[in-house]
């Protein structure tokens, strides 16, 4: 049984030998330290430190006492660390009349953006999968101008969506801004999952049909199971775009459901009572927060989904 | 027979339900919407839409006001600037991150993590960052240069330059890897057959793969400038539109007007001419990208 074994370790044998007669193979092995690399990693190295260096003022800055923050250099990490901060941006910080922090703002966020990114990729999916599957006369000239409309600055629709939206009695409400938030993000998502509808293999689609399933049984039971990563895909896109919108919060909710961004804005940029930096820093971190552990634990997909974002722009 | 024949309307009905929401939105929203801001933008309408038309009356008053000028000034100049510099910087970084190196995911990571930031958080740091009595300008002060100045928030003269400057370092992340995909989609023979015949590196990228990446160019220039047509978050995080009126942009002059200064006319106008400059960008784009693509 040991043959197999000894027969290998020959041919190996043999080409270690044919490659020591033939002499050295493949490219030429770069030195770690040329002069290129040195310029390469150099040059990316200081471009990273630059960006990363408001993030890190963010942080330290947040960490210290106003005292400090007056002494000294906003660079230098904090010498005595305090969380006070934090709690006073989450839990106490003003804006007009309200004093409960920014955990008022945070949750009026994730009761804007969870329902927002449901309802947007729920009809943008049916949607794109409609035009991907199932086209009918005039389809393509509604989503061509779907995506043109994608282009329109979004001052133009404000007030005739301020008109529609006291219409239905929906104007300064949650439900509002959510019906706001998925109109706007239909020209993208709908691309997004149209394109992926349409990379699907057909023939699926079509043995479907022959055994006489639906438009929605196609849907639920074949092309849902496939289409997990463009959901998730979908997802980063929407949660982070609601989650950092200013435009809309401001324009269609009133004080009490601000969401974060508007709220931050508000207790920074107040100018009533005394500067406290700490405290601002601290909330700006705290609303960024979100889209940046989105972003750090989706690594790739947020490439994608920016990368299918950008067809659009 | 007629009886038989299905009508047409219900055909491929689910569709058609499926549709309902998309078509609602582009005709409703952004056809309708537009129009009627358009139309409205001719009349009179101050703290409710009235039908009085006026004519050009809002427009001529738009150009005539101080604060519009100075909207659409700091407009070009931080468009323009925005446009060459995230350009330039996206390709630069793209092409040392495509030389095949090392920790090129923990790079790109670190370049493109500003641009999941919102605005406002962007505007803040950097409201900060340059802050004249803690900022960039104390710090350098402290290491013994008492005469450094750099206060742009606080100078009308370079605050858009300020603005600018926070604009860059949440955008490039995106312009780098729109750039990146763009080389990477360049043929790698390219790249043998200008070392086989000797071309220097930087000469492979002028004269050959720039060219190339045409489409990529465009379409990364188009993504820029109708972010820039929006820009609004930022000026409202970072300056206020301040010192005095010195860093107002077109979006800014819109919201104002229409949601604070109740003369919704000038609102409408302000926000045609968005409209107006954001058509001259996209219409002859559209014909390269689609008109072009028909004719092959």
């Amino acid at each position: 049984m040991s043959d197999p074994g000894i027969l290998s370790a020959t041919v190996v044998g043999a080409d270690a030998a044919r490659d020591a007669l033939a002499g050295p193979r493949g490219p030429k092995p770069r030195r770690r330290f040329s002069r290129r690399n040195i310029f390469i990693y150099g040059t990316l190295i200081v471009v990273a430190l630059y960006y990363l260096l408001p993030l890190w003022v963010m942080v330290v800055t947040s960490l210290k006492g106003m005292p400090e923050i007056r002494m000294g250099n906003i660079f230098a990490p904090p010498v005595e660390i305090t969380f006070e901060p934090w709690v006073k941006a989450w839990a106490e910080a003003c804006t007009g009349l309200n004093c409960d922090g920014l955990s008022r703002g945070f949750w009026n966020s994730v009761r804007i953006t969870v329902p927002s990114v449901v309802v947007s990729i729920v009809i943008a999916s049916v949607n794109g999968y409609a035009l991907a599957n199932w086209r009918f006369k005039g389809a393509d000239m509604f989503f061509t101008i779907l995506i043109f409309g994608a282009f329109i600055p979004y001052q133009v629709m404000l007030y005739p969506i301020v008109i529609l939206l006291r219409e239905m009695g929906l104007y300064g409400s949650l439900t509002g801004l959510v019906m706001v938030h998925s109109i706007f993000g239909m020209p993208i998502l709908t691309l997004l999952f149209r394109n992926y509808f349409t990379s699907l293999p057909e023939e699926l689609f079509k043995a479907a049909r022959v055994d006489g399933a639906g438009f929605w049984q196609i849907y639920v039971q074949i092309m849902l199971p496939m289409s997990l990563p463009i959901f998730v895909v979908a997802m980063i896109l929407q949660v982070t775009g609601i989650w950092n919108d200013f435009l809309f919060g401001v324009v269609y909710t009133k004080p009490d459901l601000y969401p974060m961004t508007v709220q931050l804005n508000n207790i920074v940029n107040s100018v009533q009572g005394v500067k406290e930096y700490n405290v601002n820093m601290a909330a700006t971190l705290l609303t960024g927060l979100v889209p940046l552990v989105i972003y750090f634990v989706s690594g790739k997909l947020f490439v994608r989904g920016i990368a299918a974002g950008a067809v659009k722009g | 027979m007629a009886a038989t024949r299905p009508i047409r309307l219900f055909r491929n009905l689910s569709a058609k339900i499926a549709a309902i929401p998309m078509i609602l939105t582009a005709m409703v929203v952004f056809v309708g919407g537009t129009a009627w801001t358009v139309t409205y933008s001719f009349t009179s309408s101050k703290l409710l839409p009235k039908t009085k038309f006026v004519g050009l009356d809002q427009y001529e008053r738009l150009w005539g006001t101080a604060r519009w000028l100075i909207s659409i000034e700091n407009l070009l100049i931080y468009g323009i600037c925005m446009m060459v510099l995230s350009l330039v910087i996206g390709f630069l970084l793209a092409a040392l991150l495509d030389q095949k190196i090392r920790f090129e995911n923990t790079f790109r990571t670190i370049l493109l993590y500003p641009f999941a930031l919102s605005f406002i958080v962007t505007g803040l740091v950097w409201q900060w960052l340059l802050n004249p009595d803690f900022g960039v300008q104390s710090v350098i002060r402290g290491f013994g240069w008492e005469s450094f100045t750099f206060d742009p928030l606080y100078d009308a003269r370079i605050v858009i330059y300020g603005v600018l400057i926070a604009g860059l370092w949440q955008g490039t992340g995106l312009v780098m890897c729109l750039m990146l995909a763009g080389l990477r989609g360049i043929d790698q023979d390219i790249w043998k057959a200008s070392r086989v015949d000797g071309i220097p590196a930087w000469k492979t990228y002028v004269f050959i793969v720039i060219p190339m990446m045409r489409p990529v160019f465009i379409t990364t220039l188009v993504i820029i400038a109708s972010g820039i047509v929006k820009v609004y978050d930022l000026i409202v995080a970072q300056t206020g539109g301040g010192p005095g009126i010195a860093s107002e942009v077109p979006a800014k002059y819109v919201y104002d007007y229409m949601f604070q200064g109740q003369n919704l006319g000038q609102g409408f106008a302000a926000s045609t001419m968005m409209l107006l400059a954001v058509l001259v960008v996209v219409i002859p784009w559209a014909f390269l990208e689609f008109g072009g693509r028909k004719r092959v």
